[in-house]
């Protein structure tokens, strides 16, 4: 690979056109692999080995190009593959397809059916990607580049005019003008909390002080999130390029990538990309030859929730436990070393380079009044079509969990959406069509977070999940404020006896007297909406509490001491699945004879209600008691 | 557990001994023992210049830090909400059942160590368990005994 340094502007223009055009001028068939890390846990470097044994075999290895790119979006899909020109998509491919693909589409220029994506409810096929449900609701700005580009690859990045938007600012514009651009785009931070991104850099310019640091909040924290991988395990450059703008607009002289340690595909690649632009002379002292310094290390976080909050951030990066301070002084007055310092999420710099390269306008188009552009958000859980999706602002729930979701899987019904993480809230059937923006989240009790969407079914009981929650925060907190600390632990605490069957009348009033002491009384964000997901489960699905406080019932059949598993007679076929997936073998029957649960041995797995087809099994313990008394009459 | 002075020395020599490096020191400690030996720590207060306490309480307050020793196989099982949404609590229950000890614990024989984590933000593919870096899909619980005997055979041969 070529290292010339590109030390001018006019260098800068001459290698991003050249790589255009060489990507324009590409004849060559493109086979685009996913290997993110959800593509490498189905096997998609295998899929790649074999691809390239099968080019080779049939001596096409210089006549098509297997490029290994970062996530497509469409987990539900992985391995797959878009074969360029033309952007045919086959989904789920296994190493053993491999020949198959070069020579039917490759050699001959043949589909091959069964690859390509079938529409779950209608087994309709369709070809392209493009075409696809879960891609055409979607606005895929930022995400989208992830398909076109090798990731470890900075040519390939100037090939999509990548370092543009860097060229453009150096040349044409002032500090002062990136920071109007960014201002008027009404890109707000999507980490969170939803701070005007230019505002934030504003305060950080106008901060005293010739030392100033930037910082990219990799620490991806709240679980069943994970957009900030993808974008820096498929498009590091992009967060990069982002990076460099802001730092040119506050000047900043050097900045951290504070990336989580578990991700260790993301670490690799942001630091090859750093590499590669260190060795194209990209980093370091007048980039380009315009006077402006800048460089960028990374420091690997140590598995702590609390340290996505700035302050515990500034204070890990800085070599100590991650505990929140006071604000003020915010980090834009006093933070990294004690310096003027501009905190962004990785999709927050994602989306600078768009603005900078197409304009405040042409950002401020997409989206609603207060929240502009677009928004990744992960949809997980109960849901068809699961994936990373990129929407405007101001979709509905419904338009996402639906049209591009496809809905929930086995037949069974939508409860309730988490989104926010550990901060927000569970909204019901009723909020489906709620346009999703930062304010009507929060008023609906909760908040748009990173963007986590976890899609909960029937069979999901509200209360354990506020349990779940609970129990990740009271892990989490640092435990320097006394109503966090003790606050999530005596709340963990009363949820805990309610699921297990042991709730007491006012144990309802209790947690939400507690919620607001938490509320109010913590330092940091985490505190300060630890107790979200309990209220918001109250709010909207307090009869679920009182089936669990009253009546000792868990109507989704989650909680294992108010459920006894047993079989319905009249609905069992004797198939033994369920007998076989019992890791007790608790279950007796003979083929074709109805099975009989041993309620001695049953330690209430749940296998053979995984494994059972006919809905045989009964949970809900009073029911199941009137079962098994009919079965020994 | 005897430390190898030059080895730590190495790891704190490669982040030219900086306070601030406190934690990158650490993690490459760890990654050399698979976990924090105590001589290590008092090393690196005394080669840094901080008191041991402040090694202690990073040591302590980061999850990825052990102060013992960790199996010869970790097996990580993600509790993130969407695996836990579909079974993750489940499935972890089987492992400790299995292994016998409880999540954070190393089996007596020093083969297995069992740990959580709250995401790995391959939620699309949970629920996840994670053995020596190798990933597990879509797993169950019946899929447990496979998974560890996958392990077991791949040392006996």
């Amino acid at each position: 690979m070529r290292t010339k340094r590109i030390k001018t502007v006019q260098a800068a223009r001459e290698v991003i056109a050249e790589q255009a055009a060489f990507r324009r001028t590409e004849v060559r068939p493109v086979l685009t692999v996913s290997a993110g890390t959800c593509g490498r846990a189905r096997g998609s470097l295998k899929v790649i080995d074999s691809l390239n044994r099968s080019l080779k075999a049939e001596g096409l290895e210089d006549k098509v190009v297997v490029k290994i790119t970062g996530c497509h979006g469409f987990c539900e899909a992985e391995p797959n593959i878009i074969i360029q020109p033309g952007g045919l998509f086959y989904q789920k491919v296994d190493p053993k397809h491999a020949k198959e693909i070069v020579q039917e589409t490759v050699v001959a220029r043949k589909t091959i059916d069964r690859l390509l994506y079938a529409d779950p409810q209608t087994g309709e096929r369709t070809a392209r990607e493009k075409e696809i449900g879960f891609y055409r609701k979607q606005k895929r700005v930022v995400l989208g580049d992830n398909a076109l580009i090798d990731p470890t690859s900075i040519e390939d990045y100037f090939s999509i005019e990548g370092y543009g938007a860097l060229v453009k600012a150096l040349t044409e514009m002032t500090p002062e003008g990136v920071i109007q651009s960014v201002k008027a785009s009404g890109l707000r931070g999507r980490g969170g909390a939803g701070f005007p991104t230019g505002l934030k850099w504003e305060i950080a310019r106008k901060a005293k002080g010739d030392l100033k640091f930037i910082i990219c909040n990799a620490d991806e924290g709240d679980p069943g999130a994970y957009m900030d991988r993808s974008l820096l395990e498929g498009n590091p450059h992009r967060v990069l390029e982002g990076m460099m703008l802001g730092a040119f607009a506050i000047g900043a002289r050097e900045g951290y990538i504070y990336v989580r340690d578990e991700y260790p595909l993301a670490v690799k690649h942001i630091t090859q990309a750093i590499d590669s632009l260190r060795k194209k002379g990209l980093l370091g002292k007048s980039i380009l030859g315009r006077g402006f310094d800048f460089d960028v290390h990374i420091a690997k976080g140590a598995g702590a929730f609390v340290c996505g909050e700035e302050t515990a951030l500034i204070a890990s990066i800085e070599g100590r436990v991650g505990e929140p301070r006071q604000r003020p002084p915010f980090p834009a007055q006093k933070g990294l070393f004690g310096k003027p310092t501009t905190i962004n999420n990785v999709e927050t710099w994602a989306n600078v380079p768009l603005i900078i390269r197409n304009g405040a306008d042409w950002f401020a188009g997409t989206g609603t009044e207060g929240s502009k552009g677009t928004k990744i958000f992960s949809l997980v859980g109960k849901i068809i079509n699961t994936g990373l999706v990129e929407v405007p602002m101001g979709i509905t729930l419904r338009e996402i969990i639906y049209d591009i979701g496809g809905g929930v899987p086995n037949g069974k019904a939508f409860k309730a959406v988490q989104t926010g993480g550990p901060s927000g809230g569970c909204l019901p059937a009723t909020h489906l069509d709620l346009p999703i923006d930062y304010e009507s989240l929060a008023q609906a009790g909760s908040i748009m977070g990173s963007g986590g969407m976890i899609v909960m079914d029937e069979k999901t009981c509200m209360a354990d999940v506020a349990k779940y929650f609970l129990n990740f925060l009271r892990d989490e907190s640092c435990g320097k404020c006394v109503s966090c600390r003790e606050g999530t632990q005596r709340m963990y605490e009363i949820i805990q006896r309610i699921t297990e069957g042991n709730g007491r009348r006012g144990d309802i009033e209790l947690l939400e007297e507690l919620a607001q002491a938490c509320k109010d009384a913590s330092l940091c964000g985490l505190g300060q909406t630890a107790a979200n997901p309990v209220l918001s489960t109250l709010r909207y699905f307090a009869e679920e509490y009182r089936a669990h406080i009253e009546d000792k019932r868990c109507p989704a059949g989650v909680c294992t001491n108010l459920i006894r598993y047993v079989v319905i007679p009249e609905k069992c076929t004797g198939c033994l699945a369920c007998k076989n997936s019992c890791p007790q073998d608790a279950i007796r029957g003979v083929l074709r004879g109805v099975h009989i649960v041993d309620q001695e041995k049953c330690i209430k797995c749940g296998a053979c209600l995984e494994a059972c087809r006919f809905e045989a099994i009964e949970t809900q313990r009073d029911e199941a008691i009137r079962i098994e008394s009919e079965g020994i009459q | 557990m005897v430390v190898d002075k030059v080895k730590i020395r190495s790891c704190i020599d490669k982040h030219e001994g900086r306070k601030d490096s406190l934690i990158a020191i650490l993690q490459d400690i760890q990654s050399e023992y698979n976990y924090l030996p105590q001589d290590a720590l008092r090393s690196v207060a005394a080669d840094l210049k901080v008191p041991l306490s402040d090694v202690v309480a990073v040591a302590t307050f980061y999850r990825a830090f052990s102060l013992t020793p960790r199996g010869r196989h970790t097996c990580t099982v993600c509790l993130g909400t969407a695996c836990h949404v579909r079974g993750g609590p489940k499935i972890l229950e089987e492992f400790e059942r299995r292994l016998d000890i409880k999540s954070g614990q190393t089996t007596p024989d020093a083969e297995w160590s069992l740990e959580t984590v709250a995401c790995l933000g391959c939620c699309a593919i949970g629920p996840v368990v994670v053995v020596d870096g190798d990933y597990n899909a879509h797993t169950n619980i019946r899929h447990v005994p496979n998974i560890l005997k996958k392990y077991q055979r791949k040392d006996a041969r």
